[in-house]
């Protein structure tokens, strides 16, 4: 039970926390930049240990997802088409 | 520099609920697969059910449970916290680039609502930013039906095992990084983005080569982040 305690309160910790620190910080446009960048570059460095873990066949789900959306314009579609790939490529045995 | 323009409408929490509703059957299957797992490791239900609910964050619950053993020692205790932590740490980087929108709504509203805060609400309320949406119901109300449906997926799976014995079969496994690609597109700009994101994956790479887990998470966001700071156009 204080475990359940402990790991939902350090876990609400580091989500209030980040937002909280940056209320404090001044805003140059410099953090501002940073910001910006952030969302991205969160983004690239989650996607890259699934896929180095995942191998070829979750990186090509990915490019598929990626292609779909430059297409499409449509995040569900695209979702919805990778997830048929890897679908079809762990059918086939890779 | 701030726009006083953020909104909240329950419109704008419908919509964001809907938008969740692609990722409804990924959700489920995670949530069901930890609800087994709690079970297998004799967890009791309301353990499993609270855990689930009140840490609320899918991949650190399972690292969690890897440490978990039966009775629990103060040393595990502390383990289990403490790999909450480092898996949850791209939650500090998540919420610090909410500031910018959510930073005009009132703290009594924020503070709440950041329990909410998961990977895939972050990335629904940013993309709709974006896009120049200005009403934090997108962020609210994919939030709470995102925890509503993870809290009850538990359930069936606690009591019948693995409904879906592998969700690989059926891509369910890449569901999640699919939609981080497809929203990853509409963020790229040109070469402020592109170095960004080569320093990012250089750094998130040599990182989990090295050191493992999820710290390339932390270690790539920042230097990418530190790296789009410090490029002017």
């Amino acid at each position: 039970m204080l475990a359940v305690l402990g790991m939902a309160s350090v876990t609400y910790a580091l989500r209030a926390g980040g937002y909280w620190l940056m209320g404090r910080l001044p805003i140059t446009p410099r953090v501002r930049r940073g910001l910006e960048a952030l969302p991205g570059a969160i983004i690239v460095s989650t996607i890259l240990p699934i896929v180095l873990k995942g191998g070829i066949a979750v990186g090509l789900c990915l490019v598929v997802a990626a292609a779909a959306q430059v297409g499409l314009k449509k995040e569900y579609v695209a979702v919805f088409c990778a997830a048929a790939v890897a679908a079809g490529l762990r059918y086939a045995g890779l | 520099m701030l726009e006083k323009n953020v909104t909240l409408s329950l419109k704008g929490c419908s919509q964001g609920a809907w938008m969740c509703l692609p990722v409804f059957p990924g959700i489920i299957a995670l949530g069901a697969v930890f609800g087994t797992v709690a079970a297998q490791k004799g967890l009791t239900f309301l353990e499993a059910l609270m855990i689930n609910s009140l840490v609320f964050a899918g991949a650190s619950q399972f690292v969690a449970m890897e440490v978990y053993g039966d009775p629990l020692a103060w040393g595990t205790l502390i383990a289990m916290v403490g790999v909450t932590g480092a898996v949850n740490m791209r939650m500090l980087l998540i919420g610090a680039s909410l500031r910018p929108w959510l930073g005009q709504v009132p703290a009594y509203q924020t503070y709440p609502s950041l329990f909410l805060l998961t990977d895939l609400n972050w990335l629904l309320a940013l993309s709709e930013y974006n896009k120049g949406t200005r009403d934090w119901g997108i962020y609210l109300g994919s939030g709470l039906v995102v925890w509503c449906v993870w809290s009850l997926a538990v359930i069936p799976g606690y009591f019948a095992g693995s409904l879906i014995s592998d969700p690989k079969a059926f891509g369910l496994d890449v569901v999640l990084p699919a939609f981080f690609a497809a929203l990853l597109v509409p963020l790229w700009k040109g070469k402020r983005q592109t170095v960004s994101w080569l320093v990012t994956g250089a750094v998130a790479t040599l990182t989990w080569a090295l050191v493992g887990g999820y710290w390339s998470i932390f270690t790539g966001a920042i230097a990418g982040a530190a790296a789009g700071a410090y490029l002017d156009d």
